[in-house]
Parts: structure tokens; C-alpha cells; sequence
């Protein structure tokens, strides 16, 4: 079959690999139909992510067919359609009951290597280096998919794959985003990052009860996104004082939470300490450019709520901690715990009340992928989604 | 352990009490110190043929254990407070005495009962299946079982154990037999853990590997460590007992595989 297979820091390719095989009695396996490029598939892209081995196969975000089930899963038989959750949970353990899916105990083969990080092993992923289990991703004709019996979810025949394939991941962890805000009557939320997952906290957001939302990007096509189908007041980072801006545009009280939907690789326009980060970076000296955060803690009213869907991987230099502790902030992050936002936003979705197909903006085959990973990486031809057909 | 009377104080030694059969230098066992006299003296040939500076270093390494060999004392033995030269005891309670081998302990928390986690265990023959050292453990009656684990090097070990101190659902211990190449003993304790975390596991461990302490380096070398395999097998006695399997990638499919 074929699959996108990582061989190295910008180079990514389409090879012919086997197909898939059962290993476990709770695996299945799924005929991909759709499958997405994630902006977190960047940094592996740009080897920001260790870890990772030549010929890993990518992809989290994938949705198809199931067309083998291991001898305990009851629930899914062949022939079912499902979305697949980018986080591998067993359902078992004390996390996955408490539906901290994403932190779960059992599913990470190479638990031994986010211990010595981390202190502790969080669940594997698809598709995302050997630290998150090494298993091998969607972004192929077919695939392995562990603990079948928990994770996907079946999808109703009337709603097309792609109103469904962002259940998979972004959708989830733009909510998580806008729910670990903890949105109250009146609450203005502001958002750094308007790629997809910034496009669905938004949406979030106002379906939560948000009275405002403030998006900021520096890309035209992603701030027109957030603009025309998020209804978000914009900002561009090049060429404003963000924190003045956001003062001034919530009387003087600063956002009541802010959304740092970028993570490690922020851009941060012209600024003096992004620069001193990407220096850092290149020299090692800092693992991740937290430009961003800086700012949404700095902009942060007093009291409110930082919550970071954005991912950061290992440690992070000029952290205003004494602005957030002596703001009383909150923190809320962490990879997005899917399991438990599948049904209840597949109904969003059947109600009407979102169709998440609104952030694709390519479509390609798989054999193209190499080149869709090109253009997103560098944001050419209005490039925000892209979704692929195997 | 009950084996503080053999265990030989410095203040014993230097004070010449010594029980026969010691001397105060002799820290290293017999077939020890055989290894460091053969093996220091092909290293010493082998340095001085070299003819570099790196050589006479190799050279010196090797001299000094063949010194190390034909004294049966070992610095870094002396200096770590280790002895490998004593006997064996003769107490049959004892498989590893104190003060010898290696002692591992872990804990993992489990969301089992210890009821569940105690009859799993009790049965020896499913210690393999999360246990990747063991190649088999076969229960032969009598709270008697045989065991075969992998060596390092793709060599294998066998020895015979039995249980000897059950408590239900709260301690299993085990301990191999008079005879065994490498003698060990090891115990598990379930605990309840606080309400809805299920049971803390605790495993202690101790054996004497083949080549005494230095064995346990050299195993370290090969990437057996006994710690870090304790703990991966905690980690799948957990998987297998919350979750009925262990997590695994082994077999899948990659582009490092030949296409199909």
C-alpha cells in the first residue's frame, strides 16, 4: 500500500510499505478514506520532534472503513464507518476513567523515554514519533488501529467524510481549548493562532457562550477565515502592539482568557525576543519559541485563564511567571483527551450547529502529499487544510 | 536478612577475626578471579602488540587484572565495601545472601483488586507473558517450579524455585533452589491503594548473577539491566492486567520494511 513516510528534517515521501497486520485482540483495522496534514505534523517536518525514525509513516487525523477487527472488539464490525482518534487510550486505567484520555497509563510501548522527560508516560499517538509509542500513522491506504473497542466513533451515513474527519483532532482540541476556559456571561477570549485548530477554538468559544472573540494572526487568508466564518474581531501581529490593542479594545481589563493556539514554533513578526528565539533554537540553547505565550500571559486580565492547545515539547526560556503568579492566572494544556469530545460534537455537527468542513481549503491525493506538506509548511496558495484522499 | 554473622566487617577483617577460610585480602571469588587473570593477561599481550600510547594503557588495565587475579583483591571491590569471595551458606532459607548480588525493588499502581493481581501471579506459568526475560517457568507441584530465563548474549539460565511465604492477596514470595546457576529470590506485595486507585504492586528482587557483581555491569553493557527490566515488566503486568494485553508496534508496518 502506500503510505507518507518520514525520512528525515524536510523530507517526507510516498513509498510503498506492507499492509497492515492485527497484533493485538483490541486492534482493527481501517481502509483510510479521508486523512489530514496537521499543523503539529510540521514540526515533524521540521525536526523539532525527537525521536522520530527514517521510514516512520504520519498522519493522526484519519477516518475510513473498518475492514478487520481483533477478536475483542465487539463494538465495530466490518463494513463500519469511523473517525479515529489521534490519542490511543486503553479505557481502563485510572486516567482513561477520569476522561484524561490523552494522559492515559497503558498505551505507550516506549513508556521508558517521556519518563526520563517527563517524569511519567502519557498515551501513545499515531503517527508522532517513537517518544508517543512509535506507532505508525494514517496518512496511508490502510491502518493499525489500537484499542479499537474505545477509540473510534462510528459516523451516521447522512454526513459526508469530511464533516466528520476533524473529530479526529482539531475539532476536540479547539474546543478543549475554548471549554478549559471556563467561558463566562460577557467573557471576551482572545486567540493566538488562527490555523485550524485557532479556526475551531473560535467557533467554540462563541458556542460556548463567549461574548467576544479577538483572533490574531499575521497571514491574510487566516485572519479573512477567522473574520468572515468565525465572526472574531482580528488582529495582526506584524503591525500592531498587541497588548495595547487588546487593553484598549476590552476597556482597559485585558482579554478574560487567551488562547495560545501556535505552540513551539511561533513566528511572532518582528519582535526582539522571537528573534532571540529562533537564535536560541538554532543553537540549541532553547528547545521551543514560546513567543506567543509570552504575550497571551502578558496580555492576560488579572485572574483569567491561559489555555494552551498549542504544543510545546521540552523547555522553554523568559517565561513572564512572575506576571502570571502575580496575576493569579490559570493554566490549563495538554494533548486534547478526544475520547471524550467525540459524541458529544458529532451532535453538534448532525445538529447543525457547526460544520467543521469550513477549514479546508486543498484537496489532494496521498501520492501529493509531499508537496501538500511544501506548501502548508510555507503557507503558499492560501493554504490552511489540507485533506487527503488515499 | 539472617545473614549478618557471615557478613565480614572491615572492623572484623582488621582486627584479624576473620573466620577460617578468609583472608583479609581475598575479595574476589574463585571463578572471578580465574576470568581476571586469563582475560587481563590477553588484554596486556593484546596492548603491548599495539605499539600506541592507547595500547600501553590496555597494557596497564590488563596487568592490573591479572594482579587482581593471581591476589584475589580487588580495589574498586575494597573500596565499594563489595566481597564476592565468600561461600555460599548453608542456610537453606537463604538463596542469596546478604551483602551478594543484586536487590531491585519497583512499584507500579494497578486499577486491579489485589485479589485479582494475587491469583494472577500465584500462577508462576503467566509470569512470562509480561516477564520478557523469561523464556518459560513451569509449575512442577509442590509449590515447586522450573524456570528458564535468557543470559545476556542469547545464552539461557535454568534453576528450580519454590514458594515459601504466601499471604493471600497481599504477599507472594519466591526463592530458587540449592544448585541454581544463578541463585535468586524475589517477593511481590499487593497493598491497597487510596480509594479508587486499585492495588500498589511492589516487587523486590535479588540475585546473583554468573559472574558475580561484574556480571551485573557486563549484563548492564548489553542492555539487560536488571532495574530497568523490572520495571518494563511492571509496566506490562499492568497493561496486561488493566487493559488484557500489552501495548505493542513489534511486527507493524513501516517504510524501513521491504514494500509489499
Amino acid at each position: 500500500m502506500k503510505a507518507l513516510c518520514w525520512f528525515g528534517k524536510n523530507d517526507v515521501r510516498v513509498e510503498d510499505v506492507p499492509e497492515p497486520k492485527i497484533l493485538n485482540p483490541r486492534d482493527a483495522i481501517i481502509r483510510v478514506t479521508r486523512t489530514a496534514i496537521c499543523g503539529s505534523d510540521l514540526h515533524l517536518l521540521d525536526g523539532y520532534i525527537p525521536t522520530m525514525e527514517r521510514g516512520d509513516i504520519l498522519g493522526h487525523e484519519f477516518m475510513g472503513e473498518v475492514v478487520e477487527v481483533g477478536g475483542e472488539v465487539k463494538n465495530l464490525n466490518v463494513g463500519d464507518r469511523v473517525a479515529v482518534p489521534f490519542t490511543i487510550s486503553c479505557g481502563n486505567c485510572f486516567f482513561c476513567r477520569r476522561e484524561l484520555w490523552s494522559l492515559c497509563d497503558n498505551t505507550n510501548p516506549n513508556a521508558a523515554i517521556p519518563e526520563k522527560l517527563y517524569g511519567f508516560t502519557t498515551a501513545g499517538l499515531f503517527g508522532y514519533s517513537h517518544m508517543t509509542g512509535g506507532y505508525a500513522g494514517g496518512q496511508a491506504e490502510y491502518a493499525r488501529v489500537p484499542f479499537a473497542d474505545v477509540g473510534p466513533v462510528k459516523i451516521p451515513g447522512h454526513l459526508e467524510d469530511e464533516q466528520a474527519l476533524f473529530l479526529t483532532d482539531i475539532f476536540p482540541t479547539g474546543y478543549m481549548a475554548a471549554e478549559n476556559c471556563d467561558i463566562r456571561p460577557g467573557d471576551t477570549v482572545a486567540v493566538w493562532g488562527c490555523g485550524p485548530v485557532g479556526q475551531f477554538a473560535i467557533k467554540s468559544a462563541y458556542l460556548l457562550g463567549a461574548s467576544r472573540v479577538i483572533a490574531i494572526d499575521r497571514v491574510p487568508e487566516r485572519i479573512e477565515m477567522a473574520r468572515t466564518e468565525g465572526r472574531a474581531e482580528t488582529l495582526d501581529f506584524d503591525d500592531e502592539y498587541i497588548f495595547d490593542k487588546l487593553k484598549e479594545m476590552t476597556g482597559g481589563r485585558g482579554p478574560d482568557s487567551c488562547i495560545d493556539a501556535v505552540g513551539m514554533e511561533a513566528h511572532g513578526g518582528g519582535s526582539f525576543d522571537a528573534y532571540l528565539d529562533k537564535a536560541k533554537a538554532a543553537a540549541f540553547l532553547a528547545t521551543d519559541r514560546p513567543h506567543a505565550l509570552r504575550q497571551a500571559i502578558h496580555s492576560c486580565r488579572k485572574g483569567g485563564t491561559v489555555s494552551i492547545p498549542g504544543v510545546y515539547g521540552g523547555f522553554l526560556d523568559k517565561i513572564p511567571f512572575g506576571a502570571a503568579f502575580q496575576k493569579g492566572l490559570t493554566f490549563k494544556m495538554g494533548q486534547t483527551h478526544v475520547q471524550k469530545y467525540l459524541r458529544p460534537l458529532l451532535k453538534l455537527i448532525e445538529d447543525g450547529k457547526i460544520d467543521p468542513s469550513f477549514v479546508i481549503t486543498h484537496r489532494m491525493r496521498l501520492e501529493d502529499a509531499p508537496q501538500g506538506y511544501h506548501i502548508f509548511k510555507n503557507k503558499q496558495d492560501n493554504c490552511i487544510k489540507i485533506v487527503l484522499k488515499p | 536478612m539472617a545473614t549478618s554473622e557471615t557478613a565480614l566487617t572491615q572492623e572484623q577483617i582488621d582486627r584479624g577475626e576473620a573466620p577460617q577460610g578468609y583472608t583479609r585480602d581475598v575479595n574476589v571469588g574463585e571463578i572471578e578471579r580465574w576470568a581476571s587473570a586469563i582475560g587481563g593477561g590477553a588484554l596486556a599481550v593484546y596492548g603491548l602488540t599495539r605499539g600506541t600510547y592507547g595500547g600501553i594503557a590496555l597494557a596497564l588495565l590488563g596487568a592490573s587484572l591479572v594482579h587482581r587475579g593471581t591476589t584475589g583483591h580487588c580495589y574498586a571491590y575494597d573500596a565499594a565495601g563489595v566481597n564476592t569471595a565468600k561461600s555460599a551458606s548453608d542456610n537453606p532459607f537463604v538463596s542469596v545472601e546478604g551483602g551478594r548480588g543484586v536487590k531491585v525493588e519497583k512499584s507500579v499502581t494497578i486499577n486491579r483488586s489485589p485479589g485479582e493481581l494475587y491469583n494472577f501471579w500465584l500462577n508462576f506459568e503467566n509470569l512470562p507473558r509480561f516477564m520478557n526475560h523469561l523464556e518459560e517457568v513451569r509449575v512442577t507441584g509442590d509449590g515447586r517450579s522450573h524456570w528458564v530465563a535468557k543470559g545476556p548474549a542469547g545464552t539461557s539460565v535454568e534453576w528450580d524455585a519454590e514458594s515459601y511465604n504466601l499471604k493471600e492477596n497481599e504477599m507472594i514470595a519466591w526463592r530458587s533452589l540449592e544448585g541454581s546457576q544463578v541463585a535468586n529470590a524475589g517477593s511481590v506485595h499487593f497493598t491497597p491503594a487510596p480509594e479508587g486507585r486499585g492495588t500498589e504492586v511492589r516487587v523486590v528482587l535479588k540475585y546473583d548473577p554468573p559472574a558475580g557483581v561484574l556480571g551485573a555491569w557486563v549484563a548492564k553493557l548489553f542492555g539487560e539491566a536488571p532495574e530497568q527490566q523490572i520495571e518494563e515488566d511492571l509496566r506490562r503486568f499492568k497493561q496486561l492486567m488493566e487493559t488484557g494485553e500489552t501495548a505493542t508496534v513489534t511486527g507493524q508496518t513501516s517504510g524501513r520494511t521491504a514494500g509489499a
